[in-house]
């Protein structure tokens, strides 16, 4: 799409080609952001996720309270005093909800980068390698996509102590099998275009073909995958926490429904309302990669 | 003689990815600090050097990795996977004897999200831009965001405590009497909640994929035909269109059954269900190593069969699979 730069001045079409506002094309990352724009449910999932990162950064700030700690009578209803009401040892579940806010993003990225760094790589190598590389690689990727990933979690982190690193992790081992094999299809699509070809015949390394020509024109769908996958580890994060599975000293969403899941016929909002947070910010996520999937691939659209 | 090649390479690469389960089971237990003695010494309360010697010995603790290993392996094999700490039963007899409550919920809820999800996505794919197409994309995003605990206690807190319809937990009623037909009764009614919430996640799944494929096949040609020969509307859907769109819902089930199993324990955490998952979470609580890689190893195993299964009746159906 060409953006015109015209203003609407009387002038002649000589006058106005000779001028200097010149007509550029859109720089591709503006269209995209346009396409993106239009679709309500990805600027809603937008919006969702520009206020879990402000509550994250700045919630502990307005509302000053340790989630910890215990600040009033257990099991009191919301009310003025406690926004979402206290839990079975009298903690403010609506502190636990803002620091949790920030705990559920750290795990969310770190987990996800883990399984990036390990899926892209296994992908790289397999789908430009090929051969008996490739063989090899797919039948490892194949392994960790059949184990069912949370046992083999919960395994590992039983064994080797809950502590934040095991449990990022523990869920990157689990996830990053489907980013390997997206990335080596896109792989084995790039690999025979011209440009590749090019780059070979004008004696480019193997790493740099890899790394500087191939890869970055598949990353369209490995970055809507990557964020999809934010998803993922965060559900899984809370799966791992509601078994009482997690670093114990993060206060994380999952943690608080696991650990009221005893009292929840005297309090249901310290399960409802941290099961609504985890629903928001996957809810978010979702749609937001879901428009970018849209945005970047109009041809593709799903319904 | 090509098929046969093709099966016998499936079921060769199952048996390896099998074994490398086992093998990895026996490094995981190399790699955790403490071993069996340790665990033993710890509740027994302390021990003598010697004794630790002997029983070190005696477990083969004192060999070479390496026919550690072996002998894991030969063990694994004829079945053995070994002795749990807290109940001081073999490992397969207490993993078989929570299996059923596992299967059923497992069971019921894939049938339920198969024939659910795929008449949803049947449904909303005869009549876009409805109001029942937007329903199903909405339904399905919130149950793919909502974690599967959540629902079950959504659920849970809906018609188990808010409307007291159904029960809110275990399989059977405690103390309960009555003759077969009653005792079934009351299974299944302990089964809905719990197996609705396991499926949740799975309709989500299977309607997207139904809608989207079931709109490819309606586009086809031979759809076409069957239309312009005059066949009413249901019988072109049911009968002609259905089963070609089922196909990649099936095998997406299939795919994601590993996920199921997992999705299970959580689900049985919630409606204290008496199945594997259960029995995982006590495993946990007790640092209960065998106990803990003997579920692993047999939640791998049902899936690896399950996929084995699936890709032979593959290429049983579809000749153009070699």
């Amino acid at each position: 799409m060409l953006h015109h730069v015209y203003k609407n001045t009387k002038r002649t079409m000589t006058e106005y080609l000779a001028s200097e506002e010149i007509v550029v094309p859109t720089p591709r990352i503006l269209e995209i952001w346009r396409m993106f724009k239009a679709n309500k449910a990805a600027l809603l999932g937008l919006i969702l996720w520009l206020l879990i990162i402000f509550f994250a950064f700045f919630g502990p700030s307005i509302y000053p309270s340790d989630p910890f700690e215990m600040v009033g009578a257990p099991l009191l209803p919301p009310s003025g005093e406690f926004l979402f009401g206290t839990d079975y040892l009298g903690r403010d579940i609506l502190a636990g909800i803002l620091h949790g806010a920030s705990v559920t993003l750290i795990f969310g990225f770190s987990a996800t980068l883990c399984s990036v760094l390990i899926g892209l790589t296994v992908g790289v190598m397999a789908g430009y390698y090929g051969g008996w590389v490739e063989n090899i690689l797919m039948r490892v990727t194949e392994f960790f996509q059949v184990l069912p990933g949370l046992l083999l979690a919960m395994v590992l982190v039983t064994m080797f102590s809950p502590k934040m690193i095991i449990v990022v992790f523990a869920i990157g081992i689990v996830s990053w099998a489907p980013l390997a094999r997206l990335t080596r299809a896109e792989f084995l699509k790039i690999k025979e275009r011209e440009y590749v070809m090019a780059q070979r015949a004008m004696g480019a390394t193997n790493r740099r073909i890899m790394w500087k020509v191939i890869l970055p024109n598949a990353l369209p769908p490995l970055i809507v995958a990557t964020i999809l996958g934010v998803a993922g580890a965060i559900l899984f994060e809370a799966a791992l926490s509601f078994l009482g599975l997690s670093d114990p000293n993060t206060f994380s969403w999952g943690y608080m429904i696991g650990a009221s899941l005893e009292y929840i016929w005297d309090s249901w909002w310290a399960v409802v309302f941290p099961g609504l947070a985890i629903f928001l910010t996957v809810l978010g996520i979702s749609l937001i990669g879901d428009g970018l999937n849209d945005a970047l691939n109009p041809k593709l659209r799903k319904l | 003689m090509k098929t046969l090649i093709g099966y016998s390479k499936q079921v060769g690469y199952s048996i390896i990815l099998l074994f490398a389960v086992i093998v990895l089971n026996f490094l995981l237990i190399q790699a955790a600090p403490g071993d069996a003695v340790t665990a033993m010494i710890g509740d027994m309360g302390g021990a003598s050097p010697e004794m630790i010697a002997e029983l070190k010995s005696s477990y083969g603790l004192d060999q070479s990795v390496f026919i550690q290993l072996v002998r894991y392996v030969g063990k694994m094999v004829q079945g053995d996977l070994g002795m749990s700490y807290t109940y001081n039963l073999p490992v397969l007899d207490l993993i078989l004897d929570h299996l059923p409550a596992t299967i059923l919920l497992v069971v019921s809820a894939l049938l339920m999200a198969l024939i659910f999800g795929t008449l949803l996505g049947i449904m909303a794919a005869q009549k876009p831009n409805s109001l029942l197409n937007h329903i199903v994309t909405v339904f399905s995003l919130s149950g793919l965001a909502s974690p599967v605990f959540w629902t079950g206690i959504i659920l849970l807190l809906l018609f188990s405590y808010f409307i007291p319809i159904f029960p809110s937990y275990g399989m059977k009623t405690i103390g309960f009497q009555g003759g077969l037909l009653e005792s079934w009764v009351n299974i299944l009614h302990h089964l809905v909640l719990p197996a609705v919430t396991l499926a949740s996640v799975y309709i989500a799944v299977y309607s997207r994929i139904a809608r989207a494929s079931m709109l490819d096949v309606l586009g086809a040609d031979y759809i076409r035909t069957a239309r312009s020969k005059g066949l009413t509307e249901r019988v072109v859907v049911y009968k002609h269109a259905l089963k070609n769109a089922m196909l990649p819902v099936v095998t997406m089930a299939g795919l994601q059954f590993g996920q199921m199993v997992a999705g299970a324990v959580v689900v049985e955490t919630v409606f204290s269900w008496p199945g594997i998952g259960q029995l995982a979470l006590k495993a946990i609580l007790r640092r209960d190593y065998p106990l803990l890689l003997g579920i692993l190893f047999f939640s791998v195993l049902v899936v690896v069969i399950c996929n084995l299964l699936t890709d032979l009746s593959y290429r049983f159906l579809d000749p153009r699979i070699k």
